[in-house]
């Protein structure tokens, strides 16, 4: 096979991003042209160069990059299914993406800058799948964590979007730090960065440490996937433009770390401790996460959360040893996670706002963003998991191994023994994920009854109070006939394609499973009844306690436990807003918390972020009191003698010799005595 | 004839010349100390010569090349003088202090406070 092909799909989109920050300021009608083609170009070959790939192929190949004192760091590319199935997805999202954003942001001043850095981002993510080698994966994964950090803090007018994207970089370097170690010592122990090699030691029981290196892995993974301890970035993260969240922040980034831990697998086989610790940190993540998601009212937040709660899904198949199951819901999440940022995205665009209570009181907005209204619930069936959409296979598929797992007979697909897997690992991913997939239908009904069905309020003062809702930064047409202009439209049909029918490819084991490692992706009977039917549950409860809200709206009494106040709003005349909230009736007591986060944000602060400005303060005063003090007064001392010096000069030649005089006279005398 | 006659006289003739240039306030008399001592050095080379008995001579030369370098010398510092002399009208050499670095006029140099306001930026 050409090695060209594949070397070229990571290098075009770089060369765009470099093309497109060269030509922006002189010739920005350059821009949209040279954002989308390059990256399409990309696609069309990450697709070609997987179809002549075909299934149950590798290809390796490696050029020596740098000789380094222990093993050598090369260019290497490690191509299997996958990597393939992988880059068409990043290939896909990010064409849709470049494509979507020509229109979401129009008439933004700094778009050649943005559209470089997706492109950028492109191909890190592209080095990142394609990379064979830890460390060039690693330069990968820290270009795509700067990307992010940049397109987060696009807005950088607003405040809001400087500590994003702070956070988000400082919560992923945080991660990232321990991965750093956990690649050395992988590499040390292995004898070798090449992924190959490493999965070879791996196989053999060469590996000194498995559990020291699988566990310093997953802090990495914990970061950029948004894991349970350092998951607070990915909902702050929101404040970036809506199609970069769509990229970056739900398809393909923040999968990085699964598809990483998914190539080691057979090291995280090693050992059951890190299995464990990784099945209990998705445990928390997706209950946590979906219960989070339920008492949001930023739209971007619901989903953000959402995306969290389903990188814990991933995880948990992981954990399981299925890295089929994550690989799978990782595409078909991408593919529907993606398609519903940039549904939102077109409907923020209209509504103006990121506030799901606030769209609730714009009368006729699903009339005004049909093809976003469908797509996205298209989108929302496939996050349920309802069949026949992907959602339902991939996340049967994790529940399956899952069950598996609990059963003692892990889906590990000859990567290790199925006893490699604890049973307790199995247990915990399973109960957590039936339970998250119960709140996951309950929050994803509420964001769609609210948001687009809240009966219109009589007489409410809507369109005026749009300069006061929450946080929407983008420029948009208050033109309705606008509000979906083609190239926003289209990319969101495209990703329904696969939202809808990617889930069949996991059905026939010579389809899917085939281009993977030829495990079954089809849900078993139990698992998808019990799924099912919980979401199902989740659906119909939500609807109940939305509908008992609404009618107590309706009365005109609504009980404040129910129908509650949208705080955000302060400041406004309509701070009075009464939202028929779902959520509040479900959650109950913990609606609160939950709204905040469960206070991780605030623990955080109080834990980190407070010790470390009071220690910098520490070292202001050290710097500008004590040190400075020293450089101040050597120079204030030179300055003194330099003033006593000068009496001495007074001009007067004889003064001077009779000083020189004396000091040949004394001169002499020392000499000579 | 014993050494010490002329090295005596040599030395006095030097201290005379030191003072004067050391003390005078004319510059005249000023130059004219300096040829006093030169004229001390020279006595000296004179007489060391005559007492080592060099064949060579070669304090005597020196002297010759001494007293024309003093000429040489005398005639510019003769011709500074005269010009100090036209320029300022006076030849006194306390009162020819324009090279000097007086205290007072520290405060046109340097902006006034120097020290204080770099102490005010440290503590804002």
């Amino acid at each position: 096979m050409n090695l060209a092909l594949p070397a070229l799909v990571p290098a075009l989109p770089a060369f765009g991003a470099a093309a497109t920050l060269a030509t922006g300021k002189k010739a920005p009608g350059l821009a949209r042209p040279l954002a989308i083609v390059p990256v399409a170009v990309s696609a069309v070959l990450a697709l070609v160069v997987a179809l002549q790939l075909g299934t149950g192929q590798t290809l390796d190949a490696a050029t020596r990059l740098t000789p380094t004192g222990g093993p050598d760091i090369a260019l290497a590319l490690h191509l299997d299914g996958f990597s393939s199935l992988i880059s068409v997805l990043v290939g896909l999202v990010a064409t849709c993406v470049q494509v979507y954003s020509t229109a979401y942001l129009k008439q933004d001043p700094r778009y050649p800058s943005y559209a470089a850095l997706v492109s950028l981002f492109t191909a890190a993510m592209f080095l990142v799948v394609y990379s064979g080698d830890l460390i060039v994966l690693l330069v990968g994964w820290e270009v795509m964590g700067l990307c992010s950090y940049f397109l987060i803090g696009h807005h950088w007018e607003t405040a809001d979007a400087r500590s994003a994207s702070l956070k988000a970089f400082l919560v992923t370097k945080l991660g990232d730090v321990p991965f750093l170690f956990g690649i050395f010592l992988l590499g040390a122990d292995a004898g070798s960065f090449r992924i190959p090699d490493v999965l070879a030691a791996a196989g053999e029981g060469r590996l000194g440490h498995p559990t020291l290196i699988a566990l310093l892995l997953l802090a990495g993974v914990a970061g950029k996937s948004a894991q349970f301890p350092l998951h607070t970035w990915l909902p702050d993260a929101m404040a970036g433009p809506t199609p970069v969240s769509a990229l970056i922040h739900a398809a393909t980034m923040v999968a990085a770390g699964i598809y990483l831990v998914a190539r080691l697998l057979p090291v995280f086989l090693l050992s059951g401790a890190a299995l464990v610790v990784l099945a209990v940190m998705a445990a928390v993540t997706m209950i946590g996460s979906a219960l989070c998601a339920l008492a949001q009212d930023d739209l971007k937040r619901v989903l953000a959360y959402s995306t969290v709660g389903q990188l814990g899904y991933m995880a948990g198949a992981l954990a399981t040893g299925d890295r089929e199951a994550s690989v799978f819901h990782l595409v078909s999440h991408g593919a529907f996670k993606a398609l519903l940022f940039l549904a939102a995205g077109v409907v923020i665009h209209a509504a103006h706002t990121n506030s799901i209570s606030a769209m609730s009181r714009i009368p006729g907005l699903r009339k005004r963003v049909p093809d976003a209204y469908w797509t996205m619930g298209i989108a929302l069936f496939a996050l349920v998991g309802l069949p026949p959409f992907s959602g339902f296979f991939s996340k049967e598929a994790v529940l399956t191994a899952a069950e598996h797992a609990a059963n003692g007979e892990a889906l590990t697909n000859s990567l290790g023994p199925a006893s490699a897997v604890p049973q307790a690992a199995g247990w915990i991913v399973l109960i957590s994920a039936a339970l998250t997939a119960l709140l996951t239908a309950a929050y994803a009904t509420r964001l769609f009854l609210v948001a687009f069905h809240s009966p219109a309020v009589a007489g409410a003062a809507v369109a005026d109070h749009e300069a006061d809702a929450p946080y929407s930064p983008e420029l948009d047409e208050a033109d309705p006939a606008t509000a979906e202009p083609p190239a926003m439209r289209w990319p969101l049909w495209v990703l329904a394609v696969p939202t809808m029918g990617f889930g069949i490819a996991g059905l026939r084991s010579d389809w899917l499973p085939a281009l993977l490692d030829g495990g079954s992706l089809r849900p078993s009977g139990v698992t998808a009844v019990t799924g099912t039917g919980l979401a199902v549950v989740g659906v119909l409860a939500a609807y109940g306690a939305w509908r008992s809200a609404t009618a107590r709206l309706g009365t005109g009494r609504p009980a404040p436990a129910a129908a509650g106040r949208v705080p955000e709003q302060a400041g406004a005349p309509a701070a009075e807003v009464i939202v028929a909230d779902p959520g509040r009736t479900l959650l109950g007591p913990l609606f609160g918390p939950a709204r905040h986060g469960f206070g991780v944000d605030r623990l955080y602060h109080a834990l980190f972020v407070r010790p470390v400005a009071a220690a910098a303060r520490l070292v202001r005063f050290l710097d500008r009191e004590v040190v400075e003090g020293y450089v101040q007064g050597s120079g204030i001392g030179a300055n003194l003698l330099g003033r006593a010096v000068r009496l001495a000069q007074t001009g007067n030649a004889q003064t001077y010799l009779s000083a020189l005089l004396a000091g040949v006279v004394l001169l002499a005398v020392l000499v000579a005595v | 004839m014993h050494l010490v006659y002329p090295a005596v006289l040599a030395a006095l003739l030097f201290a005379v010349g030191v003072y004067g240039v050391l003390a005078r306030r004319n510059a005249v008399l000023v130059l004219m100390s300096v040829e006093l001592m030169l004229n001390a050095v020279n006595l000296n080379l004179v007489a060391f010569d005559a007492w080592l008995r060099d064949s060579l001579h070669a304090g005597q030369a020196l002297t010759l090349f001494t007293i024309t370098v003093a000429a040489a010398e005398v005639g510019l510092g003769l011709a500074i003088v005269l010009l100090l002399f036209r320029a300022r009208g006076t030849a006194d050499i306390d009162r020819a202090t324009a090279l000097g670095d007086p205290a007072e006029s520290l405060a046109t140099e340097e902006p006034p406070n120097g020290a204080e306001a770099l102490k005010g930026q440290a503590a804002a």
